[in-house]
């Protein structure tokens, strides 16, 4: 079996590492994985998508409609754009953090309201203000450390193995601030 | 040992193993991470190219002094660096050579959908093409071998999901190589009517014996599952088919996509009830099975279009629908990238969009000038084209037209390509203003150093173009440099560049804000005293919003640049710590 986890978020909130944080952790637990990952354009400041999918063997990279058994989404209007990507049964957690794109800036478009409650009328959503637990941890770039740290929760991987990938995929400067941050989002109720 | 490595970053690894020795490369989304992760290995000499011919003469030049080499570029570098390319098949290879192609089908980050598979077939040149990190490890070192083995360059030809996916790679040790003996040789690498026309003989013998090679090499394999259905296929779009239809069906998977089999793929489709090419962007298997007198189904099924899926896959083939699933309920507003807060090009675009001149634009972070609310880019060709287009269009429409346009290219893309065009307007006696927006640094790639910036690819210091002395060298007399964020005077500058009857040429300086030099403080407040004018919202600063009850700042992603605060006109915009 196949497990499928989609990262959203937009272009600068650190989605990469988060991604990376997941795949050398599954690696440690022995499964084929891949990650597909998004560089240049939509990085700045758009709609940024990761996958990361693993099991015995991992053919496609990529994650589509109804595949997705969990999505971690780092803005509201990004989760909801995912969306149709969850399984039927999958959870989302997500980060209440909003962020205006540019069409609802500019007037064109407007940032739909309630996005957590209308996602939750059809699927299980988790939200979290990791905004929040990132400002306690020491620095709010940690956003995707406490999303990390949620989602570890709700599988059957040790907390001591995430801890290690954390701490050989993070620069040493910022690992103490990422371990609480792992931490604080890990022990959410 | 097994690693999870990016496609590229494998591709990097193969040919350190190889005993690469020489790469030269220009960046490109989806390429740039091969070089980058040369960089890291310290027997290879790696640099940024200013170009992609430039990157590829260096490799070509590296081969024939014996040395094993390579140069990696995006689909579109491959046109700049066609010309070499085509006569390097003619001239063969000393020291294994590979060109590494990446196409970007989707366009996640440029500005067409063209198939690199093409360039093979025009200029008679191998190419192999991997589909998950591992075979782009193992297919460079293949590619190295044949091109020393065939006399040959080789291409490697990547696409955005296999370099920017990450899989697991089996790592090994590097096998040094002693240099091959350099021998002058005329006839071989002196390209001359006399020695081409010998030398083309060559080529399409090697040609033929490619093809024999192409049916019997194990690059091209065949996964018999019994099936009366077969597949034919190769990169991603293997490993998408193989995810969609499993073992359903028979694949002929081909890692080498130029030449092609035709006898393994006639052996293949015998006896099978229906054969489908499921290729990205082109109908290039697709035509070559159908000159075979193979019965294909391909782009009557698959669109020539984007990326493909498995689920698309699943349809075409079994029919098969999408699974369950929900959907949002109203439209979900785009989110398209835009230039960061604090980014300086935004300071030259408020100004160019107030005083309404034409734009003629090029390729980098500030095509994102062309986005709303800024709009304020017209054209986006190719790199480069900035500048001599706006030469074109000044010659075509006039004095007075001149006199409401400029170009604006970016510092790393003047250099790539921006120059020829300049050299243009001041001998054929154009009247153009050219700006250069230098943010000291690739912006748009992800920063990588340049000519211009005083480092090399591995930050060693090394001399820096000097962009006014440049400008002033080739004739242009009026240079100015200026700084965007000083709104009232770029104004008056820019104005003044494009009333005068001579070439000018403006130099935006600015550094980037994401780089790590530069330091912002604090955030911006928009005070109580707001008059709600909303100039501010023009600048299309990702950090300024409105609602109902006015323009507010987003502390968390406004990094303190302060342009808000200079195009204030009441002043009602301060600095907190
Ligand atoms: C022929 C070609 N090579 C490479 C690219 C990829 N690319 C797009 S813009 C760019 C450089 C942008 O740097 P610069 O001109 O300094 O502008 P900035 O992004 O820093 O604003 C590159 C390498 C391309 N589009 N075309």
């Amino acid at each position: 079996m196949t497990k499928s986890i989609m990262i959203v978020g937009v272009g600068g909130q650190g989605t990469l590492l988060a991604s990376r944080i997941l795949g050398n952790t599954v690696i440690s637990e022995g499964y084929d994985v891949k990650v597909s990952e998004v560089h240049g354009m939509s990085q700045r400041g758009g709609s940024v998508v990761t996958y990361v999918k693993f099991g015995d063997k991992v053919y496609s990279p990529i994650i589509g409609i109804g595949e997705a058994d969990i999505i971690l989404a780092f803005e509201q209007l990004e989760a909801y754009r995912a969306l149709p990507y969850l399984k039927k049964g999958g959870t989302i957690i997500a980060n209440t953090q909003k962020m205006n794109p540019m069409p609802v800036i500019t007037g064109a478009a407007e940032y739909p309201e309630n996005i957590i409650e209308k996602i939750q009328q059809s699927s299980s959503l988790i939200p979290v203000d990791a905004l929040e637990l990132a400002e306690k941890a020491g620095n709010i770039k940690a956003v995707n450390v406490v999303l990390i740290g949620v989602m570890a929760k709700s599988t059957d991987i040790a907390y001591e193995t995430w801890v290690e990938t954390i701490k050989s995929t993070v620069p040493p400067k910022f690992l103490d601030v990422n371990l609480k941050a792992f931490e604080l989002g890990y022990n959410l109720k | 040992m097994k690693k999870l490595l990016l496609g590229n970053a494998a591709v990097a690894r193969g040919a350190y193993e190889a005993g690469v020795r020489v790469v030269s490369s220009y960046p490109g989304t989806p390429s740039t991470e091969i070089t980058e992760e040369i960089a890291k290995y310290d027997e290879v000499y790696c640099e940024w190219a200013p170009n992609e011919k430039v990157g590829a003469e260096v490799a070509i030049g590296a081969s024939i002094a014996g040395a094993r080499a390579m140069s990696c570029m995006k689909h579109v570098g491959l046109n700049v660096m066609a010309d070499p390319v085509f006569t390097m098949s003619y001239i063969g290879a000393n020291g294994g050579l590979v060109f590494c192609v990446a196409d970007d089908p989707g366009m996640h980050s440029s500005q067409n959908e063209q198939d690199s598979r093409h360039y093979a077939e025009a200029a008679k040149i191998m190419m192999l093409e991997p589909s998950d990190s591992q075979e782009c490890k193992d297919f460079t070192k293949a590619a190295f071998e044949l091109s020393e083995k065939y006399d040959t360059p080789v291409f490697l030809r990547l696409s955005t999901r296999v370099s920017h996916s990450q899989s697991l790679v089996e790592i090994s040790d590097r096998q040094e190589r002693e240099l091959l003996p350099y021998e002058k040789n005329i006839g071989k690498y002196v390209m001359m009517p006399g020695n081409a026309i010998k030398r083309h003989v060559v080529v399409e013998e090697r040609e033929r014996t490619l093809e024999k090679f192409a049916n019997e090499t194990e690059l091209n394999v065949i996964e018999d599952n019994g099936s009366k259905i077969g597949v034919i296929t190769s990169g991603i779009a293997y490993m998408y088919s193989h995810e969609a239809l499993g073992d359903k069906v028979n694949y002929l998977k081909l890692g080498m996509v130029y030449p092609l089999p035709a006898e393994k793929i006639l052996e293949f489709a015998k006896g099978l009830d229906a054969v489908y090419v499921i290729e990205e962007l082109d109908p290039v298997i697709e035509k070559f099975c159908k000159s075979c007198g193979v019965k294909v189904i391909g782009k009557e099924k698959f669109t020539y279009l984007g990326e493909y899926t498995p689920a698309m896959i699943k349809k075409a083939v079994f029919g098969e629908d999408l699974p369950e699933h929900a959907e949002p309920k109203e439209n979900i507003p785009m989110r398209p990238p835009v230039m960061c807060a604090g980014c300086p090009h935004r300071g030259t675009f408020y100004v160019l969009k107030k005083l309404g001149l034409v734009v003629s634009g090029d390729i980098g972070c500030y095509t994102l000038g062309a986005v709303a609310p800024l709009a304020t880019v017209d054209t986006t060709v190719c790199m480069g084209a900035s500048v001599s287009a706006a030469l074109g269009m000044a010659k075509a429409r006039g004095k007075e037209f001149n006199k409401k346009l400029v170009s604006v290219i970016g510092d790393s893309t003047f250099m790539h390509s921006g120059i020829t065009g300049l050299v243009d307007i001041v001998y054929n006696k154009g009247a153009n203003t050219v700006i250069i927006l230098d943010n000291s640094i690739t912006g748009m790639t992800g920063h990588q150093d340049n000519p211009t910036t005083g480092y090399t690819i591995r930050k060693e210091p090394t001399k820096q173009v000097n962009l006014v002395a440049l400008c002033k060298s080739i004739g242009v007399s009026r240079v100015v440099v200026a700084d965007p964020f000083d709104l009232k005077h770029f104004e008056e500058v820019v104005k003044e560049e494009v009333a005068a009857d001579e070439p000018s040429v403006i130099i935006a300086q600015r550094p980037c804000a994401l780089l790590k030099t530069v330091k912002y403080t604090g955030t911006c407040k928009i005070g109580s005293d707001c008059r709600k004018c909303k100039v501010c919202m023009k600048l299309g600063c990702p950090a300024i919003w409105q609602d109902k009850d006015g323009v507010h700042i987003d502390a968390n992603q406004c990094n303190g640049c302060g342009l808000c605060i200079n195009v204030c006109p009441f002043g009602c915009i301060t600095k907190e710590d």
